[in-house]
């Protein structure tokens, strides 16, 4: 599998799953806008599904999810391809599943809504590190 | 609506005192007087018992004496007629001998002696009076003498004038019988009846079969009128008993009456008392029963009157505080729901909230390129666009806000040291203070004991404390006093500022969510409803206190955990790095 995670255009490749279909699609778009790669998904099930098609760097992946528990799709994504880091999104309060979250192997976790340049920051720093690693 | 409330409460607690009032006097007084009766009525039967036994004794007694001395006089002279004959006897120097021997043996009591024949007449006479020869044969007595073998008249004043009673024998010798008499000196006999004396009004006297007195009394009584008539009428019944009788007399007095017979049933010996004399002991008895009973009511009474008062204003006490409970306790309910409310609310504006920012970034973002650069209202819409961002944020702030209200934040019950706690908080405000002027002084009770509390929780509310003291004296600068010590098992933090004070009017809505002073845009109004969320959830208490112009006093009390409480379950979970969220 190493040779699978490659930087395509210098950009990084991005899965971004959430079920707010407005706030995915806008983020996509902004995030493609500042040299991101991105691939917004609805569900959980079309995030398990794409990932067997498609190489991802960075996954960010809300934790609230009406299909399927986000903590599920990060258990899924880990054992798959644990080399993918995963950016969870929690609704403010609910970082009890956000530190569970982090115990399975996210990367790390931002509290919604969150601003654009923090969550930036963290793709750009979870990339590194998967870079590094 | 509040005045009829009052008064509807006064009116309650009015009748409540005067009900307690009449229960305790009653329940008190009514055993203390019944038993107080019946023991006086007790006490009364036996004391009437005594004093029955008393005279009885008494009024035997000198019947017995009396009888005596009327048995003794008589066997005198039945012993001077059965020893000296009828001829010797009839020597009227002889008989002046008999009789100064008689007077030298009794003292004056035998006045004279004389020797009286069938026919009536007197052959011998000696004594101080001339009676020589005299007539007697009309006399009862004499009609008496011939019939029984002795007598003992009635006192009668007789030839002589003075009133005497005789004791006559009779002695038959040669076929004829004649009489040895001797009159008896009223005087002597009067003595032994006058000398019984008891009390005041206890006086004796002695009554004939016709009811005529034989010894002289001390008061004006008519003896053939009103109870002394009844004595004479049963006293042949009474015979050897005593008869006690209570009845009143002409001046409407009660008196006791206790009769004996005297003479086999000739004479009546009564003793007279009044009643009110004879049981006067009694009497006092009662008298003090009576004062004590009147001053142990009064007591009662008196106390009963101040206990009530002291009791019934305990109990309007502690309904004033029940009440002001009740309404604590609508409060709570009323911010739990809010709560609720809140928090659903927060987690459903999140979303479009942040779709909104994002596509206002969008916009951002897409004025950035070229084609946009030289439009004319492109400084406009930047600013727009910065609004949006910032009313967004200030949406998130608030949601947050309400989430924490709503107590979805770091919940996890630690150990906390609250001197650590307060000296961090204080360093984080010591920036803001220094704007404000304001200095914070610190008073923390030494080496106190570890709260087992969500340290953020009590972050945040010792926080919200200091920042709206701080608010407070924003404009004029002051002092912010921060204290802490333990009182039973207790940890007080009291936050003091010297600012402005808050309004009365203000002070019952100041836990209220979205309440708040501060201008818009400034405050949420939430602090302090989730302080007093978080405090109630530790099973603590926040009070306020102010006063205009003075300044503001917040007091949270938390109470310590139980000291054989094991760790928290949940402090060797979710251990996890803490990261920058």
């Amino acid at each position: 599998m190493p040779g699978k995670q490659k930087v395509r255009n210098g950009n990084i490749k991005v899965l971004l799953i959430d079920d707010e279909v407005g706030f995915a699609d806008i983020l996509a778009k902004r995030l493609n806008k500042r040299n991101m790669d991105v691939t917004p998904v609805y569900t959980g099930t079309e995030a398990v599904q794409i990932i067997r098609k498609q190489d991802f760097d960075v996954a960010v992946l809300d934790l609230k999810m009406e299909d399927m528990d986000g903590i599920e799709v990060l258990k899924i994504f880990k054992k798959a391809y644990p080399e993918m880091a995963v950016i969870m999104l929690t609704g403010h309060g609910s970082e009890q599943a956000a530190k569970e979250g982090i115990e399975f192997g996210a990367f790390d976790y931002l509290t919604k809504p969150c601003e654009l340049e923090e969550l930036l920051a963290k793709i750009r720093e979870a990339y590194r590190k998967k870079a590094h690693a | 609506m509040d005045e009829q409330n009052e008064q509807k409460k006064a009116g309650y607690h009015h009748s409540l005192r005067r009900n307690m009032l009449l229960t305790v006097i009653i329940v008190s007084i009514t055993p203390m007087i019944l038993v107080s009766a019946l023991i006086l009525y007790q006490f009364r039967i036996s004391y009437q018992e005594k004093v029955y036994a008393h005279l009885e004794t008494l009024v035997k007694k000198h019947k017995r004496n009396i009888d005596n001395f009327l048995k003794e006089k008589l066997a005198d002279i039945r012993f001077m007629s059965d020893t000296f004959t009828l001829e010797e006897l009839s020597d009227e120097s002889f008989l002046r001998d008999r009789l100064e021997a008689l007077q030298s043996e009794f003292g004056p009591v035998f006045v004279d002696l004389g020797v009286i024949k069938a026919n009536g007449v007197q052959v011998a006479y000696a004594g101080p009076f001339k009676l020589g020869k005299a007539l007697y044969s009309e006399a009862d007595w004499f009609q008496k003498a011939r019939e029984e073998k002795h007598v003992i008249s009635d006192v009668f004043l007789g030839l002589r004038g003075l009133p005497h009673f005789i004791v006559a024998v009779r002695e038959n010798s040669n076929g004829e019988s004649w009489i040895l008499r001797a009159t008896i000196d009223f005087v002597a006999f009067n003595d032994l009846v006058q000398n019984i004396r008891i009390g005041e009004t206890g006086f004796a006297y002695i009554l004939n079969r016709k009811g005529e007195f034989q010894t002289k009394t001390l008061l004006d009584v008519l003896p053939t009128k009103g109870p002394c008539a009844d004595f004479v009428e049963t006293g042949k019944r009474v015979q050897d008993r005593i008869c006690i009788t209570e009845k009143i007399d002409e001046s409407g007095n009660k008196n006791l009456y206790v009769t004996a017979s005297l003479k086999d049933g000739d004479w009546f010996l009564v003793f007279r008392q009044r009643t009110s004399d004879a049981f006067a002991d009694f009497r006092n008895a009662m008298k003090v029963a009576i004062v004590i009973i009147v001053l142990g009511g009064l007591g009662i009474t008196t106390m009963a009157f101040f206990l009530t008062r002291r009791m019934v204003g305990r109990i309007a006490e502690v309904d004033k505080e029940k009440e002001i409970m009740n309404e604590q306790i609508v409060e709570t309910g009323k911010l739990a729901s809010v709560g609720e409310l809140a928090a659903g609310i927060a987690h459903e504006i999140n979303n479009p909230v942040a779709i909104m920012v994002e596509e206002a970034g969008w916009i951002g973002d897409l004025l950035e390129e070229e084609e946009f650069q030289d439009g004319e209202n492109l400084s406009e819409f930047k600013r727009a666009l910065d609004q949006i961002r910032n009313q967004g944020r200030r949406c998130k702030e608030i949601t947050h806000k309400l989430l924490s209200f709503a107590r979805k934040t770091d919940s996890r019950v630690q150990d906390v040291q609250i001197q650590d706690l307060i000296e961090e908080l204080v360093s984080l405000s010591a920036q803001k203070a220094k704007y404000s002027n304001v200095t914070i002084n610190t008073d923390i009770q030494p080496d106190l004991p570890a709260l087992k509390v969500s340290q953020t929780e009590l972050q945040q509310v010792i926080l919200n404390l200091i920042n709206n003291a701080l608010d407070a004296m924003e404009k004029k600068g002051g002092t912010l006093d921060i204290s802490s010590q333990v009182e039973d098992n207790i940890i007080v933090v009291e936050v003091e500022d010297n600012g402005p004070g808050i309004p009365e009017a203000n002070i019952a809505r100041i836990f209220d969510p979205f309440f708040t002073t501060k201008p818009v845009g400034k405050g949420t109004g939430l602090g302090l409803s989730i302080c007093y969320g978080i405090i109630k959830k530790m099973g603590g208490e926040i009070e306020v206190r102010s006063l205009l112009g003075e300044g503001t006093n917040f007091r949270v009390s938390i109470p310590l955990p139980e000291e054989r409480e094991t760790q928290s379950v949940d402090s060797g979970k979710s251990q996890g790095t803490p990261l920058s969220a």
